[in-house]
């Protein structure tokens, strides 16, 4: 009994071991203006096979990504998220995917950014 | 036009200026540009009075003169307090980023009761604050404010109180401490009354077949029961109580910071009873003289940099109850046939320990071990009847979470160890047993980010008696449109009944106890397997602007096979297993509103059909109402002349008809009705709060003085064959008034 347990322990400690050397971290800035953009920015940024883990923080609008560097690259995810209407600071969102964005979240709007901020 | 609506906004701000407390939460970025911070967490020191900032940094928070200093906090900012001289100023907060993002905690503003509209399952959550509505002062005790569970009297001389879920006994709920199993087994009967309610930090209530991670026996749901921690409890806590029938209660915590990442709390309880009641008249007390102590220890290991938590507790219970005729002295009367009384004394030593290590790099990336055991020693007589039971109980868990591919799809795995062994003593016969397990689940969760999720699990268990078996649940959760949860569960559970522990109420009878032989391997009778399957929605809406919601739900339990617990015989007690149909349907219906921003309505009409194949006929389950409908109103009052504020709240309960067991073959003198009448009851508490260290509160249960007339059949012969305590439907004792205080220094 106690064997099988210290074998378990020992698989578990091992898959953690594994699976941190497929993790490389990055942030970088999106611009976005509510949590509904949040929420479109992390789903773009988790749908790109590769992506484990995406934190955007609404405040700073860096978003943090945790992903595997063997299956896909900075510059993937970033277009991934540009398509999905949000500009990085390296891929510019389409005219036609910014224009998908609801009334709220057009962020490259003046008036719209203003309102959120004060 | 914009100045315009500034100025309407502050105008009825102006006019009830001094009840509140406006302002805005703002970040200055590294270029200089200004910022409104939505979700800061802003709080009025030493209370639970706070609020978030809205999506412009704007908050609104209400004042009274005991509030001094509001704190402000936000994950990666540094925290702010700043002290309140005039309420009416509008506060422009600036909150810096701090340097490490690891120090950071997050708070939230506590709803005092909440149904979650984004888990898979159908779980409610009782906080602390909510808990306090009723001052009164265990964890069986703790829900009156709680529609979902029924709370009853278990017999009429021990005035233990007994929970239902879903229209079926707490044996089949999954009781846990901090998850760790903890009512179970002996503990059974008392075990929930020996939880201070000072103890209880919040509560989970899962409906339904509930997670694999925590065990196979969960049918109807689980009841988790959270309880304070070093670190978050104040310095010192003292709270006292009296109530006019004759018990006193006494509660102290002492919680010290060792080092920067160890904390430790010592909590103490004391509770007695020693004054006699015999209000209807029937010789027997109303309810038992009592003593209890109660100690827990309880170590906090947080190191966050490194990614580590640990927990270990020790714990440490006596508790004495007698009961029985008024009479009746043990060192007189004891084993003799002339005055009935009864003595129970239970010892528990309780040790837990928790460690989980969260990989500080991959925050979705943690392990976590629960390790518990438990030796609990019980020696009881009622009349001339003996029942002594000793367990000792061993379990473990270990639970690895992590994503597979993205945190979209997570993962939980690991493996369990139990072992449990009782000594039984019933009358003059001996129950041995041992009970031990080897378990593996796994448990997949899937959430799309917007409106569907669910939670798959499946465990594979080795028992040595109950064989090798799969355990599988299923949550779904699907939002159709706004502010709704649809929520879909099925589950299987399987448990060995321990058939005394469970029914201790039967030996304060004179009833026969017969256990019809099946060959099986727990008392020559087979485990119980059931299906549980539940459907229910939650929908919000505004009604006059204010909020409300409306939760409808429907479970069925379906057992495959039950040991049928037969009172149908009155001079016996049957034990068998199922022969036939034994399910429990129940229909909740909810509506909860705050029409006032400090008034809350609650309110809940219940339905139950719970039948079970019987050797005498399929019946409804005895002495459990087909209906029951709830009402709960709190109110606080936040006054500006007065420091302090009060708090209002009042529980107003209709239970329905129950069944009593059949007492045809009686002579006509101990026959019953067969259904007791319907009946309702008051519950209300008013609380003074000085200042967030002082406050005092007094109440009163059943304030509309209903009791049942002869709780106890053949009370004038207690050693004849008709004399039966079990019986009960309603309160035995009348109004209860009593007070109490609290104080807390942080």
């Amino acid at each position: 009994m106690r064997l099988l347990k210290l074998t378990a322990l020992f698989i578990l400690i091992s898959s953690i071991g594994y699976t941190q050397n497929n993790n490389s971290k990055t942030i970088f800035e999106v611009d976005g203006v509510c949590r509904m953009c949040k929420k479109r920015i992390e789903k773009a940024s988790l749908k790109t096979k590769g992506v484990k883990s995406a934190i955007w923080n609404l405040e700073t609008h860096q978003l943090q990504v945790i992903f595997d560097e063997q299956k896909v690259d900075i510059e993937t995810i970033k277009s991934n998220v540009s398509a999905a209407g949000h500009d990085t600071n390296t891929a510019r969102a389409s005219n036609e995917a910014y224009g998908k964005l609801f009334k709220c979240c057009k962020y490259r709007d003046l008036k719209v950014t203003e309102e959120h901020k004060l | 036009m914009k100045y315009l609506l500034v100025i309407l906004f502050f105008i009825p701000s102006l006019l009830i200026a001094q009840s509140r407390v406006m302002g805005k939460v703002i970040e200055t970025a590294a270029d200089g540009s200004v910022l409104p911070l939505m979700g800061a967490n802003v709080i009025w020191e030493g209370s639970t009075v706070g609020t978030f900032s809205d999506e412009n940094g704007d908050f609104i928070l209400p004042y009274n003169t005991t509030y001094k200093t509001i704190i402000i906090s936000y994950v990666g900012f540094t925290s702010k307090k700043i002290k309140i001289k005039d309420p009416s100023v509008f506060l422009k907060i600036t909150l810096t980023r701090s340097d490490i993002l690891e120090d950071v905690t997050v708070k939230a503003r506590k709803k005092t009761t909440s149904v979650s509209y984004i888990a898979s399952q159908n779980i409610s959550t009782i906080s602390s604050e909510e808990l306090l509505k009723a001052a009164c002062c265990n964890l069986s005790e703790s829900f009156e404010t709680n529609p979902s569970i029924d709370v009853n009297f278990s017999d009429a001389i021990s005035a233990t109180k007994q929970i239902k879920m879903l229209g079926l006994t707490s044996p089949y709920i999954l009781i846990t401490t901090e998850n760790i199993p903890s009512v179970r087994g002996a503990a059974q009967a008392y075990g929930l009354s020996f939880v201070p309610g000072s103890w209880v930090e919040s509560i989970q209530v899962t409906k339904g077949a509930g997670s694999v991670v925590n065990g196979f026996e969960s049918i109807t749901g689980q009841i988790n029961a959270e309880l304070v921690k070093p670190l978050t409890n104040p310095k010192l806590f003292v709270n006292l109580y009296g109530s006019l029938n004759g018990r006193l209660e006494m509660n102290t915590h002492i919680n010290t910071r060792l080092s920067p990442h160890w904390n430790t709390g010592l909590y103490i309880h004391g509770n007695s009873r020693n004054e006699t009641f015999d209000k209807n008249k029937d010789s027997f007390l109303d309810m038992p003289m009592a003593k209890q102590i109660n100690l827990m220890n309880k170590w906090q290991y947080t190191n966050l940099q490194k990614g580590l938590i640990g927990f270990l507790n020790f714990r440490f219970l006596k508790d004495q109850k007698q009961t029985g005729q008024v009479e009746y002295n043990p060192s007189v009367h004891k084993f003799g046939s002339d005055i009935w009384g009864s003595e129970v004394d239970t010892k528990r030593f309780d040790f837990s320990g928790k460690f989980g290590y969260v990989n500080p790099e991959i925050p979705y990336q943690s392990l976590g071990i629960q390790l518990a055991y438990s030796l609990h020693e019980q020696q009881a007589y009622f009349g001339n009847r003996i029942y002594d039971i000793n367990h000792k109980s061993v379990y473990s868990n270990l639970v690895y979470n992590s994503i597979i591919s993205d945190t979209r799809h997570k993962i939980k795995t690991g493996l369990s160890l139990t072992h449990d062994s009782y000594r039984e003593e019933v009358d003059v016969d001996n129950f041995n047993r041992n009970e031990n397990s080897i378990g593996g689940f796994f448990e997949y969760s899937y959430d799309n980010l917007d409106n569907f999720n669910l939670t798959a699990g499946l465990r594979l268990d080795h028992h040595n008696l109950l064989g090798n078996f799969l355990t599988p649940r299923l949550h779904l959760r699907y939002a159709p449109w706004g502010k709704s949860a649809l929520r879909f569960s099925i589950g299987r559970g399987k448990r060995a009944a321990n058939i005394f522990a469970e029914n201790q109420r039967l030996f304060a009878s004179n009833r026969a106890i017969n256990i019809q032989n099946n060959n099986g391997l727990i008392y020559d009778l087979d485990p119980e397997i059931a299906w549980n399957y539940g459907i229910s929605l939650l929908q919000g809406f505004n009604l006059f602007e204010r909020k409300a919601d409306i939760l409808i739900d429907f479970y069925r339990t379906d057992f495959k096979n039950q040991v049928v617990v037969d009172y149908e015989t009155p001079t016996e007690i049957n034990f068998y297993n199922l022969r036939g149909d034994s399910y429990a349907n129940s229909l909740q219906l909810e509506f909860n509103y705050n029409p006032l921003y400090n008034l809350n309505f609650k309110t809940a009409f219940k339905h139950y059909d719970v039948k079970t194949r019987y050797n005498s006929g399929e019946l409804q389950k005895p002495l459990t109402p087909r209906e029951r409908f709830f009402a709960n109103l709190s109110y606080e009052l936040i006054t500006t002349k007065n420091p302090g504020s009060w708090k209002f709240d009042a529980t107003y309960n209709w239970i329905g008809r129950q069944r009593f067991p059949s007492t045809a073959q009686n002579p006509q003198a101990f026959q019953l009705a067969a259904n007791s009448p319907p009946f309702s009851t008051l519950n209300a508490q008013i609380t003074k709060v000085f200042s967030s260290q002082f406050e005092v509160y007094f109440g009163g249960e059943n304030m509309t003085n209903y009791s049942q007339k002869n709780p106890i059949l053949g009370a004038e012969n207690p050693f004849g064959s008709n004399f039966d305590t079990t019986f009960v439907y309603g309160p035995i004792f009348g109004s209860m008034y009593y007070a109490g205080l609290r104080f807390r220094l942080n």
